[in-house]
């Protein structure tokens, strides 16, 4: 492998893992502020990609559709935490997992009723469907790097949100303490709400910019679902930063091993994260 | 009525005791409910088991090959081999695990005379199982793992459609007659890529040409930016690939926003650009594929066909429609020998196995493993059709290695 | 209670007779399903007696099923009583490996590493050469049940193999029982209760919850031999997280901590499957809409199994 194929799978391996943090940051919210295990994450993303899909065709623009999008995947995420996640949190692991796992069955099929199961594409914008000349034989998808722009503005973003804002404290304070932070008169429901809403449309938002990318297609929530998975147990349940830590690795062990050692592809992702719980049973980083 | 008063009190032995009464009574209504049957139980009609994917990602290729059979059943005044038919249908779902339980529903509880499906090789795998457990008779209108027709050939298993070594060893050739010296393959790790890129592999160095390096990634992952990267690290003359469905509509995409499509030229097995070029626009322009069907082809059947198939279902046809049509049409065969007569399974056999089959692709007979033995077409990507270009190889016989028959 | 006796007896004659209602096609469904009862009932152990949630317990049935699969030459029968308790072993090994990684986390740590080692395995089956691949194993025989020379059953035959089956749902069910009555099996239902008095009181509780994980694996492996002998043919997808939720459901279906809810629950799954797919292709939408029904109005939820234990420890009435 020379230089340049090195500097390229570099790119790409954070390109890869900046995408995963975008999906698993919500899942860690989800998780570790409001205690919930929720495997309909995967689908959230699946859903995103499918209106990126829908409301591109039907308006034209994917940026548009990308807004549309979010703006319909927060009312997703509080009417789904009104509706059924409210009942969950006084609700054991076992009940929490089985219940989104139905709701996987749930968005499945009626994605499958509405949408169907074909695969579909999604155009790049024009102002961004060219690529960048690397080397001679290879050049590099520009929209792929406006993701990575977005992905890291997001992730400052959320930083600001969650360090730096009175909302961000209170969020943190929830977590922390539940009953506590109800008995100085906040309102923990709308707080929790709003978490969700939040968890929601960032794993939607991700399916929305990576549609272009990565095609639309059945299987997809439930791929990315498990990946996301190991990125918050490796970087520590309810840790934004270990979750970008996290996808930054997995980015990376991923790309390199894949071309390295083909055969040990699949189980890189499960091998580092044996070896990261060996070592530290809690993940790299402790609470937000 | 579970719902009562009684099964909603919360102590333990009530809510067990209802748990019991409510599986009792789901067990026997879900277990009496036989396979949907689109008639009444008469014993002059042959019954046909269908076990296709209808849901999930391969379910426009499973209506397409029911669409397909269908047409073929009615063209020929609704019967087979004279006879009327009884279809008993099931949706594999493409699931592996459940397959041996779906194909055992339609054998031993519908007890059907013959079993058609199905589209997934691994579920195809388990059906030749159990169809050879039960000398069943098995037409497969698409699963192309080259065992089915290799060393799990047997004389009750038939197959319409290809083996995946056929189209990818007849694009080895092509390549090879263009003068390409170096490739790199890519697929994915399952049966059908290996298989498809063996076969690729055999054409090509067969023709004097090398691979140099052999890609692959887990089924179905479709995150291709480093083995792109690697590729034109590379430089290889031409680059072979196996991808169907979703994966093949981004891999054509992410070759061309690579670059490569202008500076490695890319050329695979059909369904690279079949059911996908809707979606893959631009970037598929100009791609070569080997199929053993193709748009444009200008033998009379295949007008027939499809206008015939556009009337009946609003529309176009394609290579999945035209195998299960050729799957009633080498069943009707068979059948007409016999008289109808399922009993006579080694007349049955006998005449099937002589068939020369009118497909809309072009004439076909099947080899002794019972594999089409047919020509394979070279078809280049215009606009949004996979136009012949040429017949790449005429009457193509997959070498079924390992088979007995 | 003692209608609940009158229950349990009627439904054990029900099983002991279904064969001789002939159609062979039912008779092996049966069969399936009293398998997937062990397997149910292998994770009840550990979900609903020790009261560690795992997202990934069919691992160690696919590495049952695989063992036979993999051990089995394709012109030979091979000897049940060799590969049935091999395969045990090696599922039983197998999660005693996990188990060392798995069981030092906690709450929802351990549903997602569960379910992550769960997928890595479906992954070396499914990309290596090693299971034979996406495309499985099929076995050309059944395994042979002879011991020197005698060969008390044919398990080629669907009634043999469903009163073998039958007999080993019984022998687990009641060694399970056996075993929870035990000081080992309360310790694990303490442990479940409350995990730091367990510790203050001087029980390992890490050595415990590690033996729970392994048996219930080996258990489990058991449950996959079965399956792979039923229908001769191993796949990947019998590893899939799928699988994983299925089980996990018939648990909610039957009952946690209540030993026949496995069975219960087996059947009870089966059926709503097979009501589901008569009535759509679109099943699984009813089939998640029943999970999520389930879940928000089961009453009480897992409250009653804590209450059924209170009530033990403080005295009162018998397990009901």
């Amino acid at each position: 492998m020379d230089v340049y194929s090195f500097l390229i799978q570099l790119l790409n391996s954070v390109q890869y893992g900046l995408l995963l943090f975008l999906v698993a940051s919500g899942l860690t919210l989800i998780f570790g502020i409001m205690g919930i295990i929720n495997l309909a994450h995967g689908s959230f993303y699946m859903i995103g990609a499918y209106m990126a899909f829908s409301l591109a065709s039907l308006t034209g623009s994917l940026f548009v559709a990308i807004v549309l999008g979010t703006a319909l995947s927060v009312v997703l995420g509080v009417a789904l935490e009104w509706a059924l996640f409210s009942h969950l949190y006084k609700r054991d692991h076992l009940d929490q997992v089985l219940l989104t796992y139905g709701l996987i069955l749930v968005f499945e099929e009626l994605r499958s009723i509405i949408v169907g199961d074909d695969v579909h594409g999604v155009n790049v914008p024009d102002i961004l469907n060219w690529s960048l000349p690397l080397t001679d034989t290879l050049s590099y998808p520009v929209y792929r790097l406006f993701m990575s722009a977005v992905c890291v503005v997001l992730a400052g973003l959320l930083y600001v949100l969650i360090r730096r804002t009175r909302l961000g404290m209170m969020i943190r304070a929830g977590a922390s303490n539940r009953e506590m932070v109800q008995s100085l008169g906040l309102n923990i429901n709308l707080i929790y709400r709003l978490v969700f809403a939040l968890g929601v449309a960032l794993a939607a938002f991700a399916g929305m910019i990576a549609a272009p990318v990565s095609s639309v297609y059945p299987g997809m929530g439930t791929q990315v679902l498990i990946i996301c998975f190991v990125v918050v147990v490796i970087g520590g349940i309810g840790s934004i930063w270990g979750a970008l830590v996290a996808a930054l690795l997995i980015g990376l062990a991923d790309t390199f091993v894949k071309v390295l050692i083909p055969e040990a592809a699949g189980v890189t992702v499960y091998v580092l994260m044996a070896a990261i719980l060996l070592w530290r049973p809690e993940g790299l980083f402790r609470r937000v | 009525m579970i719902e009562s008063q009684y099964c909603s009190n919360t102590s333990g032995a009530r809510r067990r005791v209802c748990a019991v009464a409510a599986a009792a009574l789901f067990a026997t209504a879900g277990m009496m409910l036989p396979a949907t049957s689109t008639l009444a139980q008469q014993p002059t009609k042959v019954k046909i088991g269908l076990m296709l994917p209808y849901s999930g990602t391969y379910a426009a290729l499973g209506n397409a090959i029911t669409n397909g059979f269908k047409l073929a059943v009615a063209e020929s005044g609704g019967k087979l081999g004279g006879r009327e038919i009884e279809y008993f249908t099931v949706d594999d779902e493409s699931d592996p695990a459940k397959a041996p339980e779906n194909a055992n529903k339609l054998i031993k509880r519908d007890k059907v005379d013959v079993l058609i499906g199905t589209v997934h090789s691994g579920v195809a795998l388990a059906m030749a199982k159990v169809a050879r457990d039960n000398n069943t008779l098995l037409i497969i209108p698409n699963a192309g793992a080259d065992e089915i027709t290799g060393p799990l050939c047997a004389a009750n298993i038939f197959r319409t459609s290809f083996s995946n070594w056929q189209p990818g060893y007849a694009m080895g050739k092509v390549a090879a007659e263009q003068k390409k010296k170096t490739a790199v393959t890519f697929t994915w790790k399952y049966a059908a890529g290996d298989e498809s890129v063996g076969g690729f592999k055999e054409g090509f160095e067969q023709g004097g040409g090398k691979v140099i390096k052999e890609l692959a990634l887990p089924f179905p992952q479709v995150e291709f930016q480093s083995y792109l990267t690697e590729i034109a690290s590379l430089k290889p003359d031409v680059v072979y690939v196996f991808f169907a469905g979703g994966g093949a509509v981004k891999f054509v995409k992410d070759y061309a926003a690579a670059g490569l499509k202008n500076s490695i030229p890319l050329v695979g097995a059909g369904f690279l650009t079949d059911g996908t070029l809707e979606a893959q626009g631009d970037s598929a322009q100009g791609l070569l594929t080997t199929l053993h069907y193709a748009d444009g082809l200008s033998n009379p059947k295949d007008k027939g066909f499809r206008a015939a198939y556009s009337k009946a279902y609003k529309a176009e046809p394609d290579v999945y429609a035209v195998q299960g049509y050729d799957a009633a049409q080498l069943l009707n065969t068979g059948l007409a020998a016999v008289k109808g007569d399922v009993g006579k399974r080694g007349e049955l056999v006998a005449a099937m196995e002589a068939a020369k089959i009118d497909s809309p692709r072009g004439p076909f007979t099947l080899s002794k493993a019972h594999n089409p033995v047919q020509d394979i077409y070279l078809r280049k990507v215009e606009g949004k059709e996979n136009k012949v270009v040429s017949v790449a190889i005429k009457g193509l016989t997959d070498p079924a290695r390992g088979c007995k028959l | 209670m003692s209608r609940k006796r009158i229950l349990f007896a009627v439904a054990l004659a029900l099983l002991a007779s279904f064969p001789f209602t002939g159609a062979t096609f039912y008779t092996e469904l049966v069969t399936n399903v009293m398998i997937l009862a062990i397997f149910a009932m292998s994770l009840d152990l550990l979900v609903g007696y020790t009261g560690l949630v795992s997202f990934g317990h069919a691992a160690f049935f696919g590495i049952g099923a695989y063992t036979l699969g993999l051990v089995a030459p394709k012109d030979a029968a091979v000897n049940l009583w060799l590969t049935l308790p091999a395969a045990m072993l090696a599922a039983g090994l197998a999660a005693l490996v996990v188990g060392v990684f798995v069981v030092r986390t906690k709450g929802i740590y351990f549903i997602m590493v569960t379910l992550a080692f769960a997928q890595m395995f479906y992954f070396v089956f499914h990309d290596t050469k090693f299971g034979g691949g996406s495309d499985g194993i099929s076995m050309n025989f059944k395994p042979v049940a002879s011991i020197g020379g005698f060969t008390p059953f044919d398990l080629a035959s669907a009634t043999h193999s469903y009163y073998f089956v039958f007999a080993a749902m019984l022998l687990v069910f009641v060694f399970l029982r056996v075993l929870l009555r035990s000081t080992f099996g309360r310790a694990l239902q303490g442990i479940h209760s409350n995990e730091h008095r367990m510790r203050s009181l001087g029980f390992p509780v890490y050595l415990y919850k590690l033996a729970s994980f392994t048996l219930a694996g080996a258990l489990a492996g058991l449950a996959g031999y079965l399956s792979a002998m039923q229908f001769g043919f191993v796949n990947p997808e019998i590893i899939s997280w799928h699988q994983s939720g299925n089980v996990l459901l018939m648990l909610i279906l039957g009952g946690l901590g209540r030993l026949y809810g496995g069975v219960v629950g087996a059947f009870a799954f089966v059926a709503l499957q097979e009501l589901y797919q008569s009535v759509t292709t679109h099943w699984q939408l009813l089939l998640g809409a029943t999970i999520i029904l389930l879940v928000i109005f089961l009453p009480g939820g897992l409250a009653s199994v804590g209450g059924r234990f209170k009530r033990t420890l403080v005295g009162g009435a018998d397990d009901e």
